[in-house]
Parts: structure tokens; C-alpha cells; sequence
């Protein structure tokens, strides 16, 4: 029955979302802040906006990401919702990789769907689009699943999220710099298919391993 | 209705348990031994390690010395085998308050696979009939425990620990608890639980008494 639990937290995570859209909303409203005010306090010019666009929304979706993390164990733990999990027994591994896809489902897949508005607003090159979508589509997972070995890890902290982003915002770093690259490159018109692969393979990776780190974390939150 | 939980066997023994918590030696050279027909009560003063010795025994924590044993083999070998069959309610009622209380326990129970129609007439054993609906912070703190405890009517375990089940409940609700608890260890089931609460009235009660062992 190792899909009861999973496929059960993952509807209910999913359901609670829904109820609270407070919670998964406000680091949208964050996005969409950071690029409207930009233009407003750097420099309106289209040209100058062209050319830093796609770094400028990726680093607004990593600040949003990292504002979302904070919460997705810190209830679980609260009202004890983690120590059934660890009492059923069933795999800490399918749940803390639940988890994470609810967590991108709510975070990531949102900011993806909205960047193209971003990318308007700060006058993206029209040959950009496909490469802003691929790589948020391909590099928000990777921010998902990293994030929650994180919050995994300051569950149990009062206060964490200053720990989490010292401790999570370095492993974003590579992410960062091959996803805004991609933009970048397809702007002026260049291949960037390289860097595409590059975060795939960061996710693959990730994917893999970082499950198991959450579920580490988890386990030690809770002996205690 | 789940199989009859007589049928399994419970053979959860542990052997000379030791445990510390900051310096402080909780319980020493423990030996417990829970089977079919058990009801086993923890008393002793508030930290006197209840908790822990729950925690060490559903398996939840694991820094102690000394040995568990579930059939005779140590506990962690097969613990999701163990899991299935024993249900542990901590202090925390794991129940999200933004969640009905039918969402709720069809999550608490999603380990087991439970009939829909079972989980409407657990909630209505617990005096929750009519509220199956309505989200959980519309309803008081016992009633949100209760929605927690009634999935002693469901889930098809055969071991309950429990961890102060009692708190929060009122009149009917201490009188409920302590028939299904009478319930389940005459049907050859076993609990472990703490509580302040007195049990006298169930024949088979042993109770240990935690505290005596001082640093």
C-alpha cells in the first residue's frame, strides 16, 4: 500500500493549498512586484530592460521559491502530521519527493505560468519566450527539490527560513547561472540547448538523490 | 469490518531498555513484555519519560540501548511489517484544521485501506455525525481530538499506543474510550498507553510505573 499514504498526503497538501491560497499566492504577488518595480527604479529603456530580463525573473522565481519553502514542513511537524507519516512506516523517500512535487505544483509550475506576463513587462526579446519556459519549466523542480531538503531540515527550528536560505541559496547558485544563460543566449539569438541539458541533468540528479537527504532530515527532526 | 484482530499474534517484548535524556537517566534495565489481552498503563510523575518509552516502543525514536523485540526479532528489521499492525497516537492529533473531519481521518487511516462507508460510522461513533463536513476549526479542540481517535474504530491494527488519549475529551467521550479499550483487548487485541486517567475497571490492566530511577 506504499501509494495510500503518498498519493493521500499528496491530494491532501494539494486540497489544503486550495483552502489557503494565501499561503502559495503571496510568493506569486512577490514575483510579479520585483519585475514591476524595476524597470521603475533602474531604467525604464526597453534596450537596457532586453538585455537583463531574463536574469532579472529568474532571480525574482528564486527569491519567491525560497519565501514558499519556509512552510512546507513547519506545519507538518506542528500538528504532528510527520510523526504519523513515520509511524506508518512507509517510505520517507516517496513521501519527501511528494512532498517536493506538491510543493512545485503550488510554486514552481505558478511562476512558470506567469513569467511570459514578466517577461512583457520587462520587454524580453521575442526569441526568449521558448527558452524562459523551458528552462522555468525544467530549472523550478531543482529549486522545488533542493528547497525542501532545506525546509526538511529547519522543520523543527523556530524561525528557520534565515537558516534556510544560508543554507539552500548556494545550491542554487548553478541553477541560477545556466537558467538565466539560456535566456540570455536565445535573446541575442544564440543555441541554448547546452544549457537546458545542463539543468536536466541537475534535475535527474536531484530528483535522485535529494529525496533521500529530505527523508535523513526528517528522521532526525523527529527522534529526538 | 477489518479481520478480527485475534487472529494476529502481538509479541512485542523489550529487554533491558536504557535511556537518557540530557544527563538524565529516564528508565534503566526496563524489561516489558506486551501480548494478545494486554493493557498496559504508564504512570509516574510528568517527565518521568511516558512518552519516550511510547516513542522508543512504536519505533519512532531510536536512541536508546538495549533491545526491542516484535516476534522475537528486533523491531527495526521489519518495520513497516510492524507499522501495519500497530497504531500510534501521539499527543498531537495530526489533524489539519482547514480539512472536514472526513478528509482528515481518511488521511489518518490512508496507511490501511479503509471503506469510505466505515469512516462515516467512525465518525459517527464519535459523536461527529453531522459535522463529517464541516472544516475542522469550526469544531472545539475535543471534538478535533475525537476526529483523530476514531480511527480506533477503523484502522485494522491490532496494537494501540496511545499517549494521553483522554485529554480534551468530555464525559461520553472518557466513557467511549474506555469501552473501546475494554473492546480491544478482550478481542485478543493489546494497548500501550499513558494516562492520568484510571483504568481500574479493565480486568487485565498492569501498570508500570515509571520515575523510580533517578540520576
Amino acid at each position: 500500500m506504499s501509494l495510500g499514504l503518498v498519493g493521500a498526503t499528496i491530494r491532501r497538501d494539494l486540497t489544503l493549498a486550495a483552502r489557503n491560497p494565501g499561503e502559495w499566492l503571496n510568493p506569486l504577488m512577490f514575483f510579479l512586484m520585483v519585475a514591476a518595480l524595476f524597470p521603475l527604479a533602474v531604467d525604464p529603456d526597453p534596450k537596457f530592460l532586453s538585455k537583463i530580463a531574463g536574469g532579472v525573473i529568474w532571480v525574482a522565481a528564486l527569491l519567491a521559491t525560497l519565501l514558499s519553502l519556509d512552510a512546507l514542513y513547519k506545519a507538518d511537524v506542528e500538528d504532528g502530521s510527520l510523526e504519523q507519516w513515520l509511524a506508518s512506516g512507509e517510505s520517507l523517500y516517496a513521501m519527501s519527493l511528494g512532498k517536493a512535487l506538491v510543493h512545485w505544483c503550488i510554486s514552481g509550475l505558478p511562476l512558470t505560468l506567469m513569467a511570459p506576463l514578466l517577461g512583457l513587462m520587462l520587454s524580453l526579446p521575442a526569441d526568449a519566450y521558448q527558452a524562459l519556459i523551458f528552462s522555468l519549466l525544467v530549472g523550478t523542480p531543482v529549486l522545488s527539490l533542493l528547497g525542501a531538503v532545506g525546509a526538511a531540515l529547519t522543520a523543527g527550528v523556530r524561525s528557520g527560513g534565515l537558516l534556510l536560505s544560508l543554507l539552500i541559496l548556494p545550491l542554487y547558485i548553478p541553477v541560477l547561472i545556466f537558467a538565466a544563460s539560456a535566456v540570455y543566449h536565445a535573446g541575442i539569438g544564440m543555441d541554448y540547448k547546452g544549457q537546458i541539458g545542463f539543468l536536466g541533468a541537475l534535475l535527474a540528479l536531484a530528483a535522485c538523490l535529494t529525496p533521500f537527504a529530505s527523508a535523513a532530515a526528517l528522521k532526525l527532526n523527529l527522534s529526538r | 469490518m477489518p479481520a478480527s484482530s485475534g487472529q494476529t499474534t502481538i509479541d512485542l517484548e523489550a529487554r533491558q531498555l536504557f535511556c537518557e535524556r540530557d544527563d538524565r537517566v529516564l528508565f534503566d534495565h526496563l524489561d516489558l513484555r506486551v501480548r494478545n489481552g494486554d493493557l498496559l498503563q504508564l504512570a509516574g510523575p510528568n517527565g518521568a519519560g511516558k512518552t519516550t518509552l511510547l516513542r522508543l516502543l512504536s519505533g519512532l525514536n531510536r536512541d536508546f540501548d538495549g533491545e526491542l523485540l516484535w516476534h522475537g526479532e528486533a523491531l527495526y528489521d521489519d518495520y513497516s511489517g510492524y507499522a501495519s499492525l500497530r497504531l500510534y497516537q501521539g499527543h498531537l492529533a495530526a489533524v489539519k484544521k482547514a480539512l472536514t473531519p472526513l478528509e482528515n481521518l481518511s488521511w489518518l487511516v490512508s496507511q490501511w485501506s479503509v471503506a469510505e462507508d466505515d469512516l462515516w460510522q467512525a465518525l459517527d461513533a464519535v459523536e461527529l455525525g453531522g459535522y463529517e463536513e464541516t472544516p475542522c476549526q469550526q469544531l472545539s479542540a475535543g471534538q478535533q481530538r475525537r476526529v483523530a481517535l476514531a480511527r480506533l474504530c477503523v484502522a485494522p491494527a491490532p496494537l494501540w499506543i496511545l499517549d494521553e488519549p483522554f485529554t480534551a475529551l468530555d464525559k461520553y467521550g472518557v466513557t467511549w474510550l474506555e469501552q473501546q479499550l475494554q473492546k480491544k483487548v478482550e478481542s485478543g487485541g493489546a494497548v500501550i498507553i499513558t494516562s492520568h486517567h484510571a483504568l481500574e475497571n479493565i480486568a487485565s490492566l498492569q501498570q508500570l510505573e515509571l520515575g523510580s530511577v533517578r540520576a
